[in-house]
């Protein structure tokens, strides 16, 4: 998902400044959108597990972004999670601490700066806990609060956060579950809607649009049916 | 995870286990930890060439790594597809060497398949025009070109993804003034006309012939000879002509379901041939227009193939050689009695081409779809023993159910491709459905 983002923003002549843990796997990518879109395309070293650092990184950072866009993400194994207490936190620590770890230290800037956008992508998954990836998606809703109360906080300074809830999106995180094919986004769609939805300001968006309308039934389904469903 | 694959022709389906990667170093581990792989790209092979017990999609590993703008020099992972290339070039004056009829296959398919275009009688097939290429074989990572590990080099174009994974891919583009094409369409009588037409256009970079199957007495082989040159910007019309490199906005369809396979039957092939061919038509038309329609004219129905109904078809595509007009009209012959049908048939002189493994002689290749029915499989038996009587061979690409014999009777060098593929996949890590059914890996 991240790749196509980043295309969709180089191609609307956007500079790109690269994250990643490991920075000479974003080499490749690097040269893509500088020959696809000509815009001057950066990498950095950066892990999202690693809090302690996130500040350095932040500030070592030449140029200070006008939009940040935290993509990563990790899925773990629900079914080992739920009796290994490290995957349960790689799971949780990945999706939320880390996410709130480096979004608190960009927010402190962009408040400072009064201005600048920062999008998060969490997930449908966050909106309400199932059996089959509540470790996941607990740690997706908690992202999910956290960016609603960052927005409220951010918007008195400038500063505009979007929400991202994508439903399912064909990636390699997803490659080995099975998708419905009509419901699930390519992330050129995921990454057009998060541009389209950014530059009108939009707080909240879904991806595809109808998964807003999936998860308002699945929200409102009585918790004394939803406890004994199978999802 | 395990589900169910097919290629274009959704001819076989299969339980495959698919994966993919996107890093190098995720590619390395997988091939480290399985055994039974085959690259997949696009999907857009026909038949079972990239299906087996691991397919390992190219699809992620997409990125544009060099493109020289002024030698036209072009490097790519192998799973972009044609596509993204093109969108990539052209508005920079650039153009695809070679390209087949979609541009919806990646670099790394085009390259195992070795594919072919209209210009094969005047540029050759798509390795004629690379420069060097990586592949991860079964013995390590491995660079390959015409003055390097050359038995690598050409076991790789056309091998179908056997000698392993080919990563990435640097070849040389064509230089264009506009992203248009001045095209002429010819139309001939009956098959003698239409071979002497290809004769007397040969000097045209572009050529190929739509054919209609169904004709019989003297309208036998009636064709549309269509041929072109990129056009020069002076060729255009003013609106054209204001932003040369970019093409008009189209419109897309798409076939949304698999339709009934009885849509496809005689009577609609027929309607459709004639209107193509169309009684109205004057005996050559001219005309300056985008690359798209021109090259890709199926691409513009996104599906089509889900027109062929749920069984799904094969693709059945020939060559003979070029003294074999004879055989032409035999095996011709044979389908227009059958009646069998096609929707598409197309018809193209190849040039000079004698590599180890490539599909291409120089000859008369057709290209048919038959939908999959009762009696079918036996009946393509039967055009393959023409095939083989006349010297031709038949395209590994399309290939969904020829017979072991068949291939290593119509390669002539099948014996010393299939040693090279053990030198660098020793143990039979990379194969497909269809290398085990050809006997390619055993």
């Amino acid at each position: 998902m991240a790749v196509a983002i980043a295309r969709k923003y180089a191609t609307e002549k956007y500079a790109v400044q690269l994250a990643a843990r490991k920075p000479e796997q974003l080499y490749a990518l690097q040269q893509d959108l500088q020959i696809r879109a000509g815009v001057p395309v950066t990498t950095h070293a950066f892990d999202a597990l690693d809090f302690a650092s996130h500040p350095a990184f932040y500030r070592q950072l030449e140029v200070k972004p006008d939009i940040v866009i935290c993509v990563f993400g990790y899925l773990g194994d629900q079914q080992a999670a739920q009796s290994d207490w490290n995957e349960a936190a790689r799971i949780l620590h990945t999706n939320y601490t880390g996410a709130v770890s480096i979004l608190n230290v960009v927010a402190e800037d962009m408040a400072a700066r009064q201005s600048g956008a920062i999008i998060g992508i969490s997930s449908v998954a966050g909106d309400r806990g199932r059996m089959s990836n509540y470790l996941y998606g607990s740690a997706k809703a908690g992202f999910t609060a956290y960016l609603s109360g960052l927005r409220n906080r951010l918007f008195h300074t400038g500063v505009h956060v979007m929400s991202v809830q994508p439903g399912f999106v064909n990636t390699r995180m997803t490659e080995n579950l099975t998708l419905p094919p009509l419901l699930t986004a390519q992330p050129e769609e995921v990454a057009k809607d998060i541009f389209k939805g950014a530059a009108a300001r939009r707080n909240v968006i879904y991806t595809k649009w109808f998964w807003r309308y999936i998860m308002f039934i699945i929200r409102n389904i009585p918790e004394f049916i939803f406890k004994k469903l199978k999802l | 995870m395990r589900k169910q694959l097919a290629n274009w022709g959704n001819y076989p389906a299969l339980d495959c286990e698919e994966s993919s990667f996107s890093q190098e170093e995720q590619l390395t581990q997988y091939v480290n930890t399985h055994d039974r792989i085959i690259a997949r790209g696009n999907g857009r092979c026909y038949g079972d060439a990239s299906l087996g017990e691991h397919s390992i999609s190219t699809l992620r590993y997409d990125k544009v790594l060099h493109f020289d703008v002024e030698t036209g020099d072009f490097e790519c992972q192998a799973g972009m597809t044609l596509d993204q290339v093109l969108e990539i070039v052209v508005p920079k004056g650039w153009f695809l060497p070679v390209t087949p009829g979609t541009k919806f296959i990646t670099v790394g398919g085009a390259v195992a398949s070795d594919v072919h275009g209209k210009n094969h009688h005047s540029e050759g097939s798509f390795s004629n025009h690379i420069l060097h290429m990586e592949v991860l074989t079964g013995t390590g990572m491995m660079t390959c070109s015409r003055s390097s590990n050359t038995d690598l080099y050409w076991a790789t174009c056309g091998g179908m993804g056997l000698t392993g994974i080919i990563t990435s891919v640097r070849f040389r583009l064509k230089k264009i003034e506009t992203a248009y094409i001045r095209q002429k369409q010819i139309k001939a009588e009956n098959l003698d006309e239409i071979l002497r037409l290809f004769d007397e256009y040969t000097h045209y970079t572009y050529s190929m012939a739509w054919i209609d199957c169904l004709q019989k007495g003297k309208s036998f082989g009636r064709s549309i000879l269509i041929v072109g040159e990129h056009a020069a910007k002076e060729e255009l019309n003013a609106k054209q002509g204001r932003e040369p490199l970019v093409l008009p906005p189209k419109m897309k369809l798409t076939v949304p379901f698999n339709l009934p396979s009885f849509v496809l039957n005689n009577f609609t092939v027929k309607a459709f041939n004639a209107l193509y061919y169309g009684k109205n038509y004057k005996k050559v038309m001219e005309s300056v227009v985008p690359y798209e329609p021109f090259f890709y004219p199926l691409d513009a129905i996104h599906h089509w193939n889900r027109g062929y109904g749920k069984d799904g078809f094969v693709q059945y595509q020939f060559v003979l050689p070029i003294d074999k007009k004879e055989g032409l009209a035999a095996i011709l012959r044979a389908i227009s009695d059958k009646g069998w049908g096609s929707f598409l048939a197309v018809l193209k002189v190849f040039g000079k081409q004698d590599d180890l493994i490539s599909f291409p002689m120089e000859g008369y290749t057709l290209a048919l779809d038959f939908p999959v029915r009762k009696g079918l499989f036996a009946f393509l038996d039967e055009l393959d023993a023409l095939v083989l009587q006349y010297g031709g061979r038949l395209y590994l690409t399309k290939d969904a159910r020829m017979q072991q014999e068949v291939f290593w009777k119509s390669y002539p060098n099948a014996e010393r491709f299939a040693g090279i593929v053990k030198t660098f996949n020793p143990d039979g890590k990379f194969r497909s459905v269809q290398s085990d059914r050809l006997l390619l890996t055993q």
